[in-house]
């Protein structure tokens, strides 16, 4: 039973964390809680849903052409609603956020309408017994799906020039700008890599539970969000860590019979590790300097 | 005096009015914490939910006089800023904002399932006591209160807290105690914007006071302009106004509205009405007399 539940925990975190990655390396870079990530996500499920349902495409070429997409989507709103706010305040940059996010969602809503849409079976589940555990096929893709994802992530930010420029416009933004690194194409890529992983995640997330809603982006970005603090924002292994930490803790809350707190045990948790690890569990401590 | 205004003004619009004036309050409490104290807080919705339901749990079941029931709302309101305070001296920022926001996702949830407040079907049958006039008799009275605060030695602490966190800690300002005490008294006022609202809508629901309402609180602080109390005001009133009056395009008025947001931070990052004294502009002799002379005595 328990590992049962660690299975479902893990694909749901695997998701979370696709999500967090892309809060974690915008905070990184412009300190900027995007609010609006969670509307990326949530419009990469639509695109998804509307490439097979609407044009009959496969499950690869739905996910990529929403990665794309959100890719677009995101690098457009990182010119409209962040850059003119770069060199202001931390909050006027979350309120326009915020508005950029009351934005979206309600376009999707004016096209869509509330209510959720079913996801077309894209995939013949079968479920497969390994020992005492069950796993279906979709919880097999999205585990796969995931791992491949970050460890491409993994890879552009290591080895790749761009993701060498990231590290260093994370690690000091002004010096990184002087040592000749365009800092707006670098922050332009942040969001396009970021949007394609969230959509990635909501195409993911709506074949797992075969809905989506435009609302839906609302309390998974806050979880993803948590996720990210949790693990320690602006680091990417930490987000990794913090989503699977989240997903499997959550999971296990419901099955113990916290069911009706669901939404609470993401918050309970992030401000118990809070109060311990002030920044997260694999974030750097904050240096206080006069 | 009610049934004067009402003779005048169509009920709908003023319970918007109503609404509006409560906004103020609780905007103007947050603004104390966030704007001249400079410290985050995404959860305060919730402690506009601490006080409508620790009010009006008080007037319906327990028959306590309304007034009694608005002021115990805000002191228990208060009394949970206390305790959201003392971890908030271990954090800082962003990290702070996430754990108040944390923080109201926990109460909304809690009264989600807590049986006195009724759960998911709400607390109904609470009497209508928030008229339009006592509403903008407390707005008054915060607002003088505000200013009372902001412009008193406690006031200046928090600025000098807002402005450089060592160099107030430097000059001897105890930085927990006057955080701590910034929060309880902005969550207070939350509180008793909260008792007027249950008393207001006669109806609540955990799902009203989710982080979508404390976002929208924060929004009426950062756009009117952060400490500053008209600029609060007029925030305020704007953002709760626009939908009202964008409502002719019914459908894409959120979308405008969200839009609105984006555009007006793009033009005016520092709020309406932020960085503008309006004492100074108002009294604009005054000071110039003032200076001449300080530069006179000087040669």
């Amino acid at each position: 039973m328990l590992e049962q539940q660690l299975i479902n925990g893990l694909t749901l975190g695997a998701v979370y964390a696709l999500i967090a990655l892309g809060y974690t390396m915008v905070y990184g870079i412009i300190q900027l809680i995007n609010f609006a990530h969670g509307e990326i996500y949530m419009i990469g499920a639509f695109v998804g849903v509307s490439m097979v349902a609407v044009f009959g495409q496969g499950f690869l070429a739905s996910m990529l052409l929403a990665m794309l997409v959100c890719m677009i989507l995101g690098m457009t709103l990182e010119r409209v609603a962040y850059r003119p706010l770069r060199r202001s305040t931390r909050l006027a940059a979350l309120i326009s956020a915020i508005g950029a996010s009351t934005f979206l969602q309600n376009a999707m809503l004016l096209w869509k309408g509330p209510q959720p849409v079913g996801f077309p079976e894209v995939i013949k589940d079968a479920i497969y017994h390994i020992g005492p555990i069950e796993i279906s096929k979709v919880q097999l893709i999205i585990l796969a799906t995931a791992a491949i994802l970050m460890a491409v992530l993994n890879y552009i930010v290591k080895y790749v020039k761009i993701g060498k420029a990231m590290r260093a416009a994370s690690q000091d933004y002004d010096t990184a700008s002087l040592m000749g690194i365009d800092i707006n194409k670098v922050i332009s890529f942040t969001f396009a890599i970021g949007s394609a992983l969230a959509a990635a995640g909501g195409v993911l997330v709506g074949m797992y539970f075969n809905s989506v809603a435009p609302l839906m982006g609302v309390t998974a970005g806050i979880k993803a969000f948590c996720a990210a603090v949790l693990g320690g924002i602006g680091s990417i292994p930490g987000a990794m860590l913090g989503g699977i930490f989240l997903g499997v803790a959550e999971t296990l809350g419901i099955a113990v019979g916290f069911s009706t707190y669901r939404d609470a045990i993401a918050f309970t948790l992030l401000i118990i590790v809070l109060l311990f690890k002030p920044t997260g569990l694999l974030g750097k401590p904050i240096q206080r300097k006069v | 005096m009610d049934t004067l205004i009402a003779s005048f003004i169509d009920p709908y619009y003023m319970q918007v009015l109503t609404l509006l004036g409560i906004y103020i309050i609780a905007a103007l409490g947050l603004n104390l914490i966030t704007g001249v104290t400079g410290q985050f807080s995404f959860g305060h919705a919730a402690f506009l939910a601490i006080g409508a339901y620790g009010a009006a749990i008080l007037t319906v079941k327990f028959q306590i006089p309304f007034y009694v029931a608005l002021l115990a709302g805000g002191l228990m309101a208060a009394f949970f800023g206390v305790v959201i305070g003392f971890p908030a001296l271990r954090l800082t920022g962003d990290y702070l904002g996430i754990v108040t926001l944390g923080f109201g996702e926990i109460i909304r949830v809690v009264f989600l399932n807590l049986e006195i407040t009724g759960g998911a079907l709400g607390l109904a049958g609470i009497a209508r006591n928030s008229s339009i006039t006592v509403v903008y008799v407390l707005v008054v009275i915060t607002i003088i209160i505000m200013y009372y605060l902001q412009s008193s030695r406690f006031g200046r602490a928090l600025i000098a807290i807002r402005e450089d966190e060592i160099a107030a800690e430097t000059m001897g300002v105890n930085i927990s105690v006057y955080k701590i005490k910034a929060f309880a008294i902005g969550c207070f006022f939350a509180g008793v914007a909260g008792g007027l609202y249950a008393h207001l809508l006669q109806y609540l629901n955990p799902t009203d006071f989710g982080f979508a309402k404390s976002f929208e609180l924060l929004c009426f602080v950062v756009l009117g302009g952060l400490g500053s109390i008209p600029g609060v005001v007029l925030g305020t009133t704007i953002l709760t106004m626009a939908p009202e009056f964008l409502r002719s395009m019914s459908d894409y008025r959120m979308m405008i509205y969200g839009a609105l947001m984006v555009i007006m931070m793009i033009f005016r990052p520092h709020g309406l009405l932020g960085g503008i004294n309006l004492h100074r502009m108002l009294f604009k002799n005054k000071y110039k007399i003032e200076t001449n002379r300080g530069t006179t005595d000087e040669v």
